[in-house]
């Protein structure tokens, strides 16, 4: 029997409406027809995660033949269950687009002329080479992102830190989670969450702040609401900047001023405390008060430097910095009614309620992010809410691997797959690992995401590797960026899979094997690792991005540190990566079981995965049965006085709008692969901005007028979007950042959290004109 | 070539003048339920043109309640 590609999708189809008919009516049947008839004996399934989101939803495609012709959700998969958001569903079809690159491009004469890859891998180690000869070692950098599968980011890390002896590696995680990672160092002492998805079923609060999950995590969202529609009591609770439709699902969406959650977060706390609602036996027993300091700046000039210290404080005094934040005062700063604000507290603060919160952008892409997530915490530590099923501050990530590769790899200019570059023994660990002389490694990190680009654009880097990212569309205030990168005497190498900005500015363009093209790993929100293997071939020259690096670094002369063979190399990299983290508070789960298992968390301590970490109950690396913070010398987790701070940039007469930017459901980061799926581009065919009725009243403007949007930086017409999926209050556009033909980001600002150095997306000025 | 699957629900007694009235337009193929007042729908056009005239015609059915698209693919 020959069975197409069209046969499935039609079968498909069927299966997707019975599934529907189903779910309203459970014990439906359908005379002389059987869904489960429609099995195709030609289609293998094979596992993977998902290629899109952080939430690492485990996937089945099925080949037929030497192609993938559809997608499932795994049933054996304990972050989906056997669901997949619109995106998962149409994944496969990122990897036919007609504009595929499967062969090497280099720049001639202006254009980009088709070169043989072996060829065009030869040039990228010379001009390393030349550049490094000429300009130094930190003249090259290479970008990455969370999007790197982990051997990408492991070999990149060994390659550049470990080989050519330059911190210059950042991803661009930096823009999306960095607030997270320094958030859980600072309270924690470790990164990543504590918590667990298990949450979702276990909680009876879920606090969403400034988090659209219903359109950035569905699949975890249709957790939640799958929790609240099994138990009548379970409550959402939106905190937000912007009506969404996560909004729309909450039992109250509460509406606070951009940058006013710090002042919201004080505020809880100072309500709880006042209330008597203090776990004060954990308080005792399990933390400790730091204060830091304040009035740190924005990083909007070149080379901003900030280090923080930190200060020990106790109880009265942080009882008397909340002084300050009394839900009054706390109503003056951020809109929200002091009514709200303490039903909020009295939330958090009932013993008998377990509350999860949930967070992404919204804290992260914040000038005070660190501050934001640091706040959240302090809530959950004063009331001993944490590390126990359904008690969980929980950071969620934008990207497949953003944890797995970029948080635990260290993909970032102060990191190591273990440790920090400062530390001597983190270093020395590493140059055993990596067969390195540890002078390699430098002991001072370099360039974070913006002062890399602000570096390229002022000369000093010279060379610039870029793999699966585009920054060309995200980097905040653009138009600097752009135009340094095609300065002259830049080299640029792409690393990608289709046409975008990014690949505009390459000097070379190298084709990338893309997910199920190649083998890999991912590691998710909740700390799972999730192998998958190659099932397709990959397209003409195409090549791994992991093998990529081992060509160029063994042309640099590095063939003792890159050994491998192309058929065991992915495996080899991960036995070695894992030798990072052989302890009970990161121990890895062996390569041969993750490729039988859909996902394994770490830390993997005989045999079995850690659900809830520093609570002994579930954690083997706590001493005891009950809580330890082990990241911290103290063993406790920190609670930090952090007060308000206003944004790098608000509305003034001259541009008296906020600009907040993000996603919508049916595209992913900047469409590359998105807007190549006819279904999902033909769902949001291109980019908007959302304006409030009554403003758009008084700009004259209805329902696909073009709008204008001007800031100090920049400008771009688009199309107005009035009551559609999301409404900002008065005062407040929003505009999703999927579409390379309108680069909203000429208009952002480039301000970041002096500690976690990751830009502000969500906040600056503009003004509209009617176009 | 768009292929589109949704459940139909006929009007008040009704479903098996709509199963009818599918069963004989073009690019349909329909499973009606033996128990439940809805059928599956799936339809397999050559292009969006037919496409969106075929949908405009199955919502003018007088047999059609409602229609509610459970899946969609265009090449």
């Amino acid at each position: 029997m020959t069975f197409t590609r069209r046969d499935f999708i039609k079968n498909m189809a069927l299966k997707s409406a019975a599934v529907a008919a189903a779910t309203m009516f459970p014990g439906i049947s359908f005379s002389g027809w059987n869904p489960a008839d429609l099995s195709a004996d030609s289609i293998v399934w094979s596992k993977t995660p998902c290629r899109f989101c952080g939430t690492g939803c485990g996937l089945l495609v099925g080949v037929s033949g030497e192609k993938a012709v559809a997608v499932k959700g795994d049933p054996n998969s304990s972050v989906n269950k056997g669901l997949c958001c619109v995106k998962g569903y149409h994944s496969i079809q990122i990897l036919y687009g007609k504009d595929r690159f499967v062969t090497a491009y280099v720049r001639k004469d202006g254009n980009l002329v088709p070169t043989p890859i072996q060829e065009a891998l030869d040039l990228v180690a010379a001009r390393m080479k030349s550049s490094i000869e000429k300009n130094g070692k930190n003249s090259v950098a290479i970008y990455g992102s969370g999007q790197w599968s982990i051997p990408d980011g492991y070999t990149a890390s060994k390659f550049f830190k470990g080989c050519i002896g330059t911190n210059n590696v950042e991803a661009n995680a930096r823009l999306c989670m960095a607030s997270a990672v320094t958030g859980c160092l600072t309270t924690f002492g470790l990164d990543e969450p504590m918590g667990c998805y298990e949450d979702i079923d276990n909680a009876d609060v879920f606090v969403t702040w400034g988090n659209n999950m219903a359109e950035m995590h569905p699949v975890l969202f249709s957790r939640m609401l799958a929790n609240k529609k099994s138990k009548t009591h379970v409550q959402i609770i939106d905190l937000t900047t912007r009506f969404t439709r996560s909004s729309q699902a909450a039992d109250k969406s509460i509406l606070f001023n951009p940058q006013s959650d710090l002042a919201i977060a004080n505020a809880i706390c100072y309500e709880i405390i006042k209330n008597n609602e203090v776990n004060q036996e954990f308080i005792s027993s399990h933390v400790s008060f730091h204060k830091g300091k304040t009035n740190i700046g924005y990083g909007t000039e070149d080379h901003f430097a900030f280090s923080d210290t930190a200060e020990s404080v106790d109880f009265e005094a942080y009882k008397t910095f909340l002084k300050d934040y009394t839900p009054e005062a706390a109503e003056k700063i951020s809109g929200v009614p002091a009514a709200d604000i303490k039903y909020l507290a009295s939330l958090y603060g009932d013993p008998d309620k377990k509350v999860t919160s949930f967070w992404t952008m919204g804290m992260n892409q914040h000038t005070r992010g660190t501050w934001i997530n640091n706040l959240v915490y302090n809530i959950h530590l004063l009331t001993g809410k944490i590390c126990e099923p359904g008690n969980s501050p929980f950071s969620l990530t934008g990207q497949p691997s953003a944890c797995g590769t970029v948080r635990e790899v260290g993909t970032m200019t102060h990191k190591l797959p273990h440790g920090v570059v400062t530390e001597e023994a983190d270093r020395k660990m590493a140059a055993k690992i990596w067969d390195v002389p540890e002078s390699n490694i430098d002991p001072k990190p370099t360039y974070h995401t913006v002062e890399m680009f602000r570096a390229l654009d002022r000369g000093e880097i010279t060379f610039m590797w870029i793999q699966v990212t585009n920054p060309m569309v995200t980097m905040p205030n653009l138009r600097r960026y752009r135009d340094g990168a095609k300065k002259e005497g830049r080299f640029i190498v792409v690393s990608e899979i289709y046409p975008t900005p990014t690949s505009d500015v390459a000097d070379v363009i190298l084709p990338s094997a893309l997910w199920v093209e190649r083998e890999g790993f991912f590691g998710n929100s909740e700390r799972r690792t999730q192998h998958n293997a190659q099932l397709v071939p990959k397209p003409g020259e195409a090549m791994c991005n992991t093998w990529q690096l081992i060509q160029v670094a063994r042309r640099m002369g590095f063939e003792k540190q890159f050994p491998w063979t192309q058929e065991t190399y992915i495996e080899d990299i991960w036995n070695e990566y894992i030798r990072f983290h052989d302890s009970p508070k990161h121990r890895m789960a062996p390569y041969k079981l993750l490729k039988e298992r859909s996902g394994v968390q770490w830390p993997f301590v005989d045999g079995k995965e850690t659900r809830w970490r520093y609570n002994g109950k579930y954690d083997p690396a706590c001493g005891s049965n009950t809580f330890d913070f082990y990241g911290k010398p103290d063993h406790r987790a920190w609670i930090w006085l952090r007060p308000y701070e206003p944004a790098a940039e608000s509305p003034d007469k001259e541009y008296p709008f906020w600009l907040n930017t993000g996603r919508v459901l049916e595209h992913w980061h900047t469409g590359s692969m998105t807007r190549r799926i006819p279904i999902l581009h033909k769902a949001v065919p291109e980019s908007y901005v959302e304006i409030h009725p009554e403003d758009a009243k008084l700009l004259g403007v209805v329902n696909e007028s073009k709008v204008n949007i001007i800031s100090k930086r920049g400008s771009v017409v688009m199309k107005a979007c009035i009551n559609g999926r999301g409404n900002p209050p008065r005062g407040m556009v929003f505009v999703p950042f999927f579409d390379e033909n309108y680069l909203i980001n000429e208009v952002t600002l480039d301000a970041f959290c002096p500690i976690s150095k990751q830009p502000d997306y969500k906040k600056c000025a503009v003004r509209l004109e009617k176009a | 070539m768009p292929i589109f699957s949704f459940l139909a629900f006929p009007k008040t007694d009704m479903k098996d003048r709509l199963i009818a009235d599918l069963s004989a337009m073009a690019y349909c193929e329909i499973k009606p339920s033996g128990n439940k007042d809805v059928l599956i729908l799936l339809t397999d056009t050559p292009d969006e043109e037919a496409n969106k005239n075929l949908i405009d015609a199955i919502k003018a059915l007088n047999s059609l309640q409602s229609l509610s698209m459970a899946f969609g693919h265009t090449d």
